[in-house]
């Protein structure tokens, strides 16, 4: 290792990243120029005034100044506002992502990453994504709280059990950056770590062709056959539950009058808590999927019912093939 | 005012015999005493012991990040050494240390009084104090505990296999005694100030405490309460903050932060408030802008109310809710500003001697604006939404809470070690141990602000070898740190034995400490003292180098 390895900076690898820096730079110089200020004026003060051996008595008293108070008092204030509005500015930045922006599902656990992509790739503790394009990553906890920082991005945001959150970036360069959990989670904390690929387009491309299972949407399609969604969530508009075809980014009314949007945090809530919110003309029937769908289960019916349009919903006929054998019989019970 | 000659030994000879280490000396005398300065020497032993436990704990873990595997200890027992740290630095040292040792010793001597307002609610609250402490350490000796200081949920009411409930309930009885300690401040502020004594001549360092008072007051309540939450969710499985359960995870961080961030002002107002005694007494020179210092300590204690969600940027509170936490964070700043200028603008046509207290106070004001910078980088939301929960954060309120307030009590201790002891300790030891501390505080946390803001996140037993660098720089100055803080264990000892008598006022101090014999008498002064004036007139005092 060499003196120029030793990094001041990390380095910076997406939009959010450079913003981030230039904001600090004004701080540093802010900051330093009154730190260095302070520190100019303690040491001179000790040299100049320092108590010299013949010197007789203490000096006269100096009267305290309200205009140099004030003046003291209120100039931080402006500075401080500067830096509040910038700061603001690019927090807001970074946690509304642009609407061209793609999602990836990220579920964090005692002590791993798991990566849901919605073209159906999934991963371990590695993020692929492609150059240039604004990924959001809307994140769950299956355990405690977790936090994803990808120092390089600049980016920082905690996963909580039972709720989503959701944090977006740009890559502006291809590469490998680590990933860290930065909430203390336990034993394994300082192992749960990862690495994001930032690829070329077209090599992302190529990599999410590689071994996918099916899109998510089609995983979601058989999460919603295996806990038998389709049993009460017909497509018959007269059913029992309401039709979820053309659901997904629409406004809800519920039955005390209001209105909601249908996003993935409404979709969560009415599968683990379905009797915090009913739709307007519905009974209260449906019981809680909690402990039973998995986190990344949830995410692929998001998926799947994002994927749905009006009229899509699957035909109530069991897709799966009736078993080929006949169970033995348990006679016992008999 | 009766101003003694305090170097001639004919005046050493004209003290009372008795003073209150003198009165008796059997243990139960000790045990039972109602006596504050009794219990004040009684909080002082336990105190410092907290410290050495706390600060050997995480030398081990210091010592383990010297190469990126985590060369000495296991993952568990890296978590358990922090989590040590941090429960008995928080808990058993920082919060309690100033007011229960110089507060307990001094505001009723500040303020011309014979006692605190309830010298037995004061006792109580030792004993409270000893218990939480021996409960807390039954729970390390028991395996430990590996949580943080922060007890988040759902972690700790949940997940965490060691003794959080036993650890919790330490913390909670200790809390308790900080809360009567603050009680029985307040009220003897306000019942027993001397004939004279108007708030406005009341001595900074009093006024601080009083402040503090009241952060005990109204913040303990609520760390008691969340984390007796925490052990009914552990215990009987009520479902407060686990989701699983129903619960909600961030109530936790709310309540807890509802205290802990006031509690970082009780961990700094006190050394700001001995700070302004001793700037002025080294000085010679009255502080500047008494007033701005007295109120700004209140500023402090109501702003520091409503900031705690700053701790929260990145856990998933509403955006707006961020700005609101963040525009208040910056005008908590604005009266430690106003502090440190008016500190600074004393020193202006001064005359200046560095004596140990000066030097630690003068450590005290470099380190805190230097932190107090800091902080607000952490309070600007796109740059805290970067560094959060990293080595960032850690060296900034390490700069707060070791470069400020343990400069703060080593500049108090050395201040009013004298009075306490009636004994000098060795001028140029305590002089070398200033700027050793100084400068193994710097070496060990500065490169902590690099390795913070290159992405190193906190608690990590291991880190990737990009971080090797200024874990290896950060190591090496907090053994010179750790050196610094030995020393003074040495020669204070030392000079019970071998120093020699100080005399009512070594360092022609104005204040009514200082016109009582050292080691005050049980009853403190002689004859009520009488005030007539308001503090740090030091342009009306004698000079040190006159008779």
């Amino acid at each position: 290792m060499t003196i120029a390895d030793i990094a001041l900076f990390p380095p910076r690898a997406s939009t959010t990243a450079s913003q981030v820096d230039m904001l600090f730079l004004f701080l540093l110089t802010v900051c330093g120029a009154v730190t260095l200020l302070v520190a100019v004026l303690l040491v001179y003060f000790a040299i100049r005034y320092r108590r010299r051996s013949g010197e007789v008595g203490n000096p006269p008293k100096t009267d305290a100044s309200d205009a140099l108070e004030w003046f003291w008092t209120l100039t931080p204030l402006l500075f401080f506002a500067g830096m509040f509005i910038w700061g603001a500015k690019v927090y807001f930045g970074a946690y509304r992502p642009p609407d061209d922006a793609a999602t990836i599902y990220v579920v964090g656990k005692q002590w791993m990453w798991k990566f849901q992509h919605p073209e159906g790739q999934r991963e371990i503790d590695s993020l692929h994504v492609p150059l240039g394009r604004p990924i959001r990553l809307l994140m769950t906890s299956e355990d405690v709280i977790h936090s994803l920082f990808i120092p390089d991005f600049r980016i920082h945001m905690d996963l909580l059990p039972g709720r989503y959150t959701s944090v977006w970036f740009k890559p502006t360069r291809v590469g490998m950056y680590r990933l860290f959990c930065s909430q203390y989670c336990g034993t394994n904390h300082a192992g749960m770590t990862g690495v994001v690929v930032v690829m070329e387009p077209a090599d992302y491309q190529k990599w999410l062709h590689e071994s996918a299972e099916g899109s998510m949407a089609l995983q979601g399609r058989k999460v919603f056959l295996k806990y038998r969604c389709i049993s009460c969530h017909s497509g018959d508009a007269g059913g029992r539950a309401p039709t979820l075809g053309g659901l997904f980014g629409n406004i809800v009314v519920l039955n005390d009058g209001r209105t909601v949007k249908a996003d993935e945090y409404y979709i969560r809530e009415s599968i683990v808590y379905p009797s915090a919110k009913i739709v307007a003309g519905y009974e209260n029937i449906m019981p809680t999927y909690q402990g039973q769908v998995s986190e990344e289960e949830i995410f692929q019916l998001i998926a799947y019912l994002q994927s749905l349009k009006p009229g899509e919903t699957p035909s109530r006929v069991e897709s799966f093939p009736p078993p080929t054998t006949t169970p033995p019989i348990n006679t016992k019970d008999r | 005012m009766n101003e003694q000659t305090p170097a001639q030994p004919m005046a050493l000879l004209n003290e009372p015999a008795t003073n209150y280490l003198d009165a008796s000396y059997s243990v139960v005398s000790w045990l039972f005493t109602t006596d504050h300065k009794r219990i004040a020497i009684l909080y002082l032993i336990p105190v410092t012991l907290m410290f050495f436990i706390g600060g050997l704990a995480i030398s081990l873990d210091r010592l383990n990040l010297m190469t990126p595997d985590g060369m000495l200890v296991d993952a568990d027992t890296y978590n358990k050494l922090f989590t040590i740290h941090g429960v008995i630095m928080v808990f058993f040292f920082l919060v309690p240390v100033i007011p229960t040792v110089l507060g307990n010793f001094f505001l009723p001597l500040m303020i011309g009084a014979k006692d605190l307002a309830f010298p037995r609610i004061n006792l109580l609250s030792w004993y409270l104090y000893m218990i939480g402490a021996a409960w807390t350490s039954a729970a390390v000796l028991a395996g430990g505990v590996d949580t943080g200081w922060t007890f988040y949920t759902p972690y700790s009411s949940m997940s965490s296999h060691y003794n959080v409930v036993l650890t919790m309930m330490g913390v909670v009885i200790a809390g308790f005694s900080s809360l009567l300690t603050g009680l029985n401040f307040i009220v003897t502020v306000h019942w027993l100030r001397a004939p004279g004594m108007n708030w406005f001549r009341l001595p900074i360092f009093v006024w601080t405490m009083y402040a503090t008072s009241f952060i005990f007051l109204l913040a303990v309540p609520v760390l008691a309460m969340s984390l007796i939450l925490v052990i009914l969710e552990r215990i009987l499985q009520i479902g407060i903050f686990d989701p699983a359960l129903g619960g909600d995870p961030l109530l936790f961080q709310h309540l807890f932060w509802f205290y802990s961030h006031p509690a970082v002002y009780i961990m700094i107002l006190p050394g700001m408030g001995v700070v302004s005694e001793v700037i002025p007494c080294f000085a010679r020179k009255q502080l500047y802008g008494y007033k701005f210092v007295a109120f700004s300590s209140f500023g402090i204690a109501c702003l520091g109310f409503f900031v705690w969600a700053h701790h929260m940027f990145v856990a998933g509170i509403s955006l707006y809710a961020a700005l609101i936490f963040s525009s208040l964070s910056f005008m908590v700043a604005v009266p430690s500003a106003i502090k440190v200028f008016n500190w600074t603008a004393t020193l202006y046509k001064s005359s200046i001697t560095f004596e140990a207290p000066m030097l630690f106070a003068l450590g005290f004001v470099a380190l805190f604006t230097f932190g107090g910078m800091a902080g607000l980088f952490l309070a600007t939301l796109g740059v805290d939404m970067h560094v959060h929960d990293t080595y960032f954060v850690i060296a900034h309120f390490h700069f707060i809470m070791v470069g400020g307030m343990v400069l703060g009590y080593m500049a108090g201790l050395h201040y009013w070690w004298p009075k306490m002891t009636g004994r000098l300790y060795s001028d140029w030891w305590s002089r070398i141990t200033a700027m050793v501390i100084f400068i193994g505080f710097f070496l060990t946390f500065l490169p902590q602000f690099v390795l913070g803001y290159n992405g190193m996140p906190r608690r990590y037993h291991m880190y990737a070898p990009e971080f090797q660098v200024w874990n290896v720089m950060s190591t090496a100055g907090a053994s010179i740190l750790g050196v610094g803080y030995v020393l003074p264990l040495v020669y204070l000892l030392g000079s019970l034995r071998y120093g020699k008598p100080a005399g009512r006022n070594p360092w022609h101090a104005t204040g009514l400490e200082w016109q009582t014999p050292s080691p005050p008498p049980t009853e403190n002064f002689e004859e009520s003292p009488v005030v007539v004036r308001a503090p740090y007139q030091y342009h009306l005092e004698k000079a040190q180098n006159e008779p």
